[in-house]
């Protein structure tokens, strides 16, 4: 141990992460010493969970090196190494397996938990874990994990993850760990990690808390698009300064938004919409020909939000309900093509009653309708008799949308769908929405990027289910939603 | 006062639930016929239900990881037929064909695995390569058991039937195998969280493999068993386990995704379903209706499971 101290524990050294056409991390540096506590921040899709799979093995970097005390690890790097070199990591969506019990689930990262009286040996060695971690934690080792409370799961995955058996620990990455826990149960975590950094083992911490942060780290690292923008001492941090860090600081390009004076008077109200829980009097009201933004962190309540309004609640006038929605699903593979059917079909498909003369499809009709979307919103592609597969995530993104756009709806519910989607086929689709909007169409765009809702009329950023924040015009900019997005519930602690 | 509140929590009533289902039907066979009180009476009750719980033990390996085999049936109809001719007469070829059985499912499991297939489009592909061979082994019925699988399964020990005594060695041995062992919480955590397996390091490929040849290996003793009783064989002579097999699982408390098995309740779920089917001849129900009525005993557990997790819902 004393002889790493010289040198650094972890070294990062321009790592690139390529998903298809997305480039997810660009030449990351980083360096963690012994005994550290690195807290890592950034805004959605700034790379964070990318990074940390990498360094816990369970993705490969497309470049860069990556050394372990001095130790190059090559090309292969692997979760046997991980494991073999005491890294450790408690991903963002938890890595249990229900249907086990809390020992089980603790041998499962523990090969050598084996033999006669392995489950009493995991048992005990997982019970005084918790017990250091999360002195009165209530979990017992004959508990199926399925059965405990979504909080006890997160305790036991933590705690399992600084359980030793035959290696020493030397990093432990938590990811977003305190997102399912309570305030006391939270502290008592943050309480152990400043702990066991003073033993010399290392620890990551991401988290969209700044407060947290703030308060174990010794550094803080600031990713954003797939870069560190900002690694210095914690102490060098306030909350107002990581904000900073973490947006752009030059405005990237004219706010492209459209004068709004002009058409928000004008429409009249198609949505008004509480959503369930919120404390105050705010409420998502949305026109004719308004462009609507749900922001805030990922999962904050904004794609229920869109089912509920899908679903026919504060849709106006009441009664109108569904019929006048349509959904674009950010998901596409899970909740958008229907992989076996060609471009037409896919376009035709929420058109349907429109297309048909008494029971059957009238497939000149559709052909017409799918050939004038393609035509209109660009669609890379022979012709619409291609099978949908056939195309690029971005065009197949194009077809969601002249799907969405070719029914005679309304309303156009978004859920971030331009994910993965490059910048130019985002740029054909977002001209494409104002101009729709501009025809009396209104929108509703859940997004995570911030420059989407350059394009919005209004926009309401989420926190906990709930809007934290109603921004409108010339209030949009991205330092109003870091700050609404890291609104700390005050209430709640 | 734990030991009561553990008697009224759900996880006990969802693991009491198959032994509850097979008293009942065991006790409405006694009240029909007194006589299946016995020795004679039991045995002649259960015999028929040991392959039919070797067959469900194996279709449990393949749900334990969530996957469905659709070709067990047939598996073991060939299986007897390997068994009836080979094994009898080049008693070498028969067991060097069951080892290649063996074999085949644990590539079948690679394949299912490695492609991300579906496991019932396989099976049921499979099923047919299996029935095919059986019939080309066997174009009509006959062969003949070999002796000692004869003896074997015709073995009477004192004062308990020989097929309450295999249920329960069956059901210990494997619930001890795949509950109790490091090695058995592996195999179901692939069913609960395949991911979480693979990143703490282990081979979800291996882990597929050895269950598939698992569920070969209680195949083949599902198929031996069945001809040994039957003294000859039949290509077609367990097609209707493959659903027996699916509904012995889910009647024991398994569920088909999650990793959520029971070997003890796969067993008396066997058992409760060829009960089932003496009970309806004793009521002198035709057996065209029997597979009927076992459907219904089906939905009747199952809708009293339902029953059981909505009370764990509503804790």
């Amino acid at each position: 141990m004393t002889t790493e101290t010289a040198g650094p524990l972890i070294s990062l050294d321009g790592i690139q992460k390529v998903f298809g056409a997305v480039q997810a991390l660009s030449g990351v540096d980083l360096k963690i010493h012994a005994g550290e506590c690195l807290g890592l921040v950034g805004h959605n899709g700034a790379g964070k969970s990318t990074l940390m799979n990498i360094l816990a093995g369970t993705l490969e970097a497309s470049d860069g090196n990556l050394a372990v005390a001095g130790d190059e690890l090559g090309k292969g790097y692997s979760v046997q190494d991980a494991g073999r070199l005491g890294i450790r990591c408690v991903f963002q969506e938890l890595s249990l397996c229900p249907n086990l019990s809390v020992a089980e689930n603790t041998r499962i990262i523990h090969p050598v938990l084996k033999g006669f009286g392995w489950q009493k040996r995991a048992g005990a060695l997982i019970m005084e874990q918790l017990d250091l971690v999360f002195p009165g934690h209530g979990i017992s080792p004959n508990d199926i994990v399925g059965d405990l409370t979504i909080s006890k799961r997160q305790m036991v995955e933590i705690a399992r993850a600084f359980t030793v058996t035959d290696t020493n620990i030397r990093l432990v990455i938590l990811d977003e760990p305190t997102s399912s826990l309570d305030a006391r149960v939270a502290d008592q975590l943050l309480d152990y990690v400043g702990r066991v950094t003073r033993q010399g083992i290392s620890v990551v911490l991401i988290s969209h808390l700044l407060g947290e942060i703030l308060q174990v780290s010794n550094k803080i690292s600031v990713m954003k698009d797939g870069r560190v923008v900002a690694f210095k001492d914690a102490a060098d941090f306030d909350r107002v300064s990581l904000v900073e860090a973490m947006g752009s600081t030059v405005v990237a390009g004219a706010a492209p938004r459209r004068d709004q004076n002009a058409t928000t008077s004008a429409g009249e109200e198609r949505i008004h919409m509480r959503p369930a829980g919120q404390p105050d009097d705010q409420s998502i009201r949305a026109r004719e020909g308004e462009v609507i933004g749900f922001a805030g962190l990922a999962g904050q309540g904004q794609t229920q939000a869109l089912l509920s309004i899908f679903e026919g609640h504060g849709v106006l006038p009441s009664g109108a309900q569904a019929s006048g929605c349509c959904f674009i699903a950010g998901d596409r593979q899970v909740d958008g093509v229907l992989p076996l059917w060609s471009i037409r079909k896919n376009i035709g498909v929420s058109s349907l009653k429109r297309l048909r003369s008494g029971v059957l499809i009238q497939n000149e009709r559709e052909q017409e309708l799918a050939d004038a979307w393609k035509e209109r919103i660009g669609i890379r592609a022979p012709d619409v008799e291609a099978p949908i597969l056939s195309l690029s995530g971005g065009n197949q993104q194009k077809v969601l949308f002249a799907r969405a756009l070719g029914s005679a709806a309304d309303i156009v519910l978004m859920d971030d769908p331009m994910r993965g989607v490059d910048v130019g086929t985002k740029n054909e689709v977002y001209a494409i929405i104002r101009q729709e909007a501009s025809q009396g169409r209104t929108f509703l765009w859940y997004t995570t990027e911030m420059e989407e809702l350059d394009y919005c009329d209004r926009v309401y950023v989420f926190r906990d289910g709930v809007v934290s924040e109603t921004l409108s015009g010339g209030d949009i900019t991205e330092e109003n939603l870091l700050q609404a997005s890291f609104k700390q519930v005050s209430g709640a602690a | 006062m734990t030991g009561l509140r553990f008697f009224a929590s759900p996880r006990f009533w969802r693991g009491a639930l198959p032994a509850l289902s097979l008293t009942f039907v065991l006790l409405g066979v006694f009240w029909l016929q007194p006589r299946a009180m016995s020795y004679f009476g039991l045995n002649l009750l259960f015999n028929l239900a040991i392959p039919i719980a070797l067959a469900t033990i194996a279709q449990m390996f393949v749900i334990a990881v969530n996957d469905l085999d659709l070709s067990i049936g047939s598996f073991v109809s060939l299986v007897a037929c390997i068994g009836a001719t080979w094994l009898q007469e080049t008693p070498l070829l028969g067991i060097a064909a069951l080892l290649g059985c063996i074999a085949v499912y644990a590539c079948l499991g690679a394949l299912i695995y490695i492609r991300q297939l579906p496991s019932i489009v396989v099976t049921l592909g499979m099923s047919f390569v299996w029935s095919g061979c059986a019939v080309l082994l066997l174009p009509t019925p006959g062969g003949s058991a070999p002796d000692w699988i004869r003896t074997l399964v015709t073995y009477k020990p004192p004062y308990v039937p020989m097929p309450l005594i295999a249920a329960a060695a069956l059901a210990l041995i494997v619930h001890f195998a795949l509950m109790r062992t490091s090695w058995g919480v592996l195999m179901r955590g692939v069913g609960g969280n395949e991911k979480a397996i693979t990143r703490a390091g282990w081979s979800v490929l291996k882990l597929k493999m050895t269950m598939y040849a698992l569920t070969a290996v209680f195949g083949i003793l599902a198929g031996l068993t069945l001809v040994g009783l039957a003294t000859s064989a039949d290509a077609n002579i367990a097609l209707r386990y493959t659903l027996l097999s699916i509904a012995g699982v889910i009647l024991g408390g398994g569920e088909f995704v999650g990793g959520r098995i029971s070997p003890i309740g796969a067993v008396l779920g066997a058992m409760t379903l060829t009960l089932t089917a003496s009970f309806l001849s004793f009521l002198r129900i035709s057996p065209d209706w029997q597979i009927g009525a076992q459907g219904a005993v089906l939905i009747i557990v199952l809708a009293l499971r339902a029953v059981v997790n909505r009370m764990e819902a509503r804790r």
